[in-house]
């Protein structure tokens, strides 16, 4: 990627920004803990970056553990139960009460909801787990709306971009930025790593590239969402990608796979499994690559960020506030080569599954 | 047999921690080597750190 | 693992397959595919403008190429004319000295014989007055000579006198 003046500006301003909400963020909480001992505090921490990074059903910025107050918007909760219940999530009041629609009562338990009586009560089994009914959840949480709201964002942007070349042959406005990340996706991407047939996929490696990069960008943000670093959307997209690849698969592809050419029959006896193993492992590391990196980067970025009001001393809550810089810094460049990653699997993938060429005397 | 399972992992990470690290300083040694060649040595870098990586998630994910 | 399973999503991964699968049709349709089309254009467009320019400073060469030729040439003839201009004008000068040259000799032949024939006339002229006068002369002198006898006869002895010497 070329660096601009202009993207550097952007990117300091944006880790300003965010740096600087982040902190603000943590403060809140933490300040209500100040006489409390410091374990306390510890798992005041913990339960915040655990709520950071886990999705929820109202969007908070905020909360004033003091007064117990959140400052945010509730979502729509949408549950599939025997009929369609849909109702704000004002009624769970942040999880503290049973909300009731239809006839049904409703609890949320560690971020999950659960059929409950009108009193709310939740049966454990021997290990802790509640055995109470969970019903389809289709709701619109936090994660879906910042999904909407990137999509929206890219189709503005890209359509913008589209409409641009209707005056000229040269992009203006935010399309200058995007055109030549597009142009890499295509020109360093698709083109080395698929083949002549790589215009097929372009539209995929587009969106997932720009999709998870500007999720990415926003899990960074004092919004304060974890999109990318959530095991359903990761999963989701690699499904895509596994799909993709299967669906594209031609003859020769899945003669690698089970027949391989070139091996003595009872080494192809053993290869067989090991490849087919290898089409589902692909897609799973895919999987896990993107949600653990950026899970962890939170992770890390927030616990630090939480050193510096639980150290109290010039000199540790400096070093650290310095650490959480240096770290914002790695998250950013993180954001785009997971996407890059992502992306460069996907075309690696699609380019194995669309190659033409005689294996015989390749191996 | 929790702590057979964490020292595996924390051998996983291990070895791919040297995996990743080989891969990095090769393709340093080959960028000092050939720096007209920096784009598709960081490209080759990358898909084979990234596919070690993957091992490794899946290793400690399923460990 | 567990944890992971656990913390799966089924209505998040709903939301996400559709609206992903969405936004990427309609990006399709409304970004990626007039974005791709316009660059491809643009680099067509490119390459061709390229083509031209290399063309026409290949047609430039060809042109200053010819021009080249063409000076070379018209300077070739120039230095060819100037050449002939000068031998010519040697050869109109050789010539015309040549010319005087035997015109003048023949002038000069002309006016010897002229002045040999004028030395002729005149010399046979003076002859001519030198017999007469002799004549006359002779005439006079005998006419008193050969008044008297004596005298006659002298001479005629003195003339014979001569012709024995003779």
């Amino acid at each position: 990627m070329r660096i601009t003046p202009f993207t550097k500006a952007f990117f300091i301003g944006f880790l300003s920004i965010s740096g600087i909400f982040f902190a603000q963020e943590v403060e809140h909480n933490i300040d209500a803990a100040h006489d409390s001992s410091k374990d306390a505090k510890k798992k005041e921490i913990k339960a915040d970056i655990d709520h950071h990074i886990q999705d929820s059903y109202s969007f908070t910025f905020f909360s004033d553990s003091e007064t117990g107050k959140h400052y945010g918007f509730s979502l729509p909760v949408i549950l599939w139960d025997d009929g369609l219940h849909i109702f704000s999530s004002s009624k769970f009041h942040h999880g503290e009460t049973v909300a009731e629609s239809n006839g049904n009562y409703y609890k949320i338990y560690h971020n999950k909801v659960y059929k409950t009586d009108a009193k709310g009560t939740i049966s454990y089994d021997e290990e802790h787990h509640p055995t109470n009914a969970k019903p389809l959840d289709f709701s619109i949480t936090k994660n879906v709306v910042m999904m909407f709201v990137t999509g929206l964002l890219m189709f503005l942007l890209f359509a913008g971009l589209a409409k641009s070349f209707k005056k000229g042959p040269i992009a203006t406005g935010a399309g200058r930025f995007f055109e030549p990340i597009v142009l890499y996706i295509r020109d360093d991407i698709a083109k080395p790593n698929i083949g002549p047939k790589y215009k097929k996929f372009m539209p995929y490696l587009l969106t997932v590239f720009f999709f998870i990069w500007f999720l990415n960008l926003f899990g960074l943000t004092p919004l304060g969402v974890n999109v990318t670093g959530n095991i359903a959307v990761t999963f989701a997209l690699a499904l895509i990608t596994f799909v993709i690849t299967q669906f594209s698969g031609n003859k020769n592809y899945w003669k690698h796979i089970f027949w391989m050419p070139g091996v003595p029959v009872p080494m192809k006896f053993i290869l067989a499994p090991i490849e087919l193993l290898g089409v589902f492992i692909k897609p799973f590391a895919l999987m896990i690559r993107l949600y653990a990196n950026i899970m962890a980067g939170h992770v890390v970025l927030m616990s630090i960020i939480a050193l510096v009001f639980l150290v109290q001393n010039w000199i540790g809550s400096g070093l650290s506030l310095v650490l959480a810089f240096f770290l914002s810094i790695i998250e950013l460049l993180v954001a785009a080569l997971q996407a890059y990653i992502f992306t460069l699997l996907s075309a690696l993938y699609f380019g194995f599954a669309v190659e033409e060429h005689d294996h015989e005397e390749a191996h | 047999m929790e702590v057979p399972t964490i020292v595996g992992a924390g051998l996983i990470v291990i070895g791919v921690g040297i995996g990743i690290g080989r891969i990095g300083g090769s393709a340093m040694d080959a960028i000092a080597r050939q720096p007209e060649a920096t784009g598709k040595i960081q490209t080759a870098m990358l898909i084979a750190a990234a596919l070690i990586e993957g091992i490794g998630f899946a290793a400690l994910f399923v460990g | 693992m567990e944890k992971l399973i656990n913390d799966f999503s089924f209505g998040l991964f709903f939301w996400q397959i559709l609206l992903f699968v969405l936004l990427m049709l309609l990006l399709r349709k409304y970004a990626w595919k007039p974005i791709l089309q316009a660059v491809n254009e643009r680099e067509e467009g490119i390459k061709n403008a390229l083509a031209a320019a290399e063309e026409a400073k290949k047609e430039m060469q060809n042109v200053t190429a010819d021009s080249e030729k063409l000076l070379k040439e018209a300077r070739a003839e120039r230095e060819e004319m100037l050449k002939e201009a000068r031998e010519l004008k040697e050869k109109i000068i050789a010539d015309s000295k040549e010319q005087a040259k035997i015109e003048g000799d023949k002038m000069i032949k002309q006016a010897q014989a002229t002045i040999e024939s004028e030395k002729k006339a005149a010399v046979a002229d003076i002859k001519n007055q030198v017999a007469n006068l002799s004549v006359e002369i002779a005439e006079k002198v005998i006419k008193e000579q050969l008044g008297n006898k004596d005298k006659q006869l002298k001479l005629v002895e003195d003339m014979l006198g001569d012709i024995k010497l003779n």
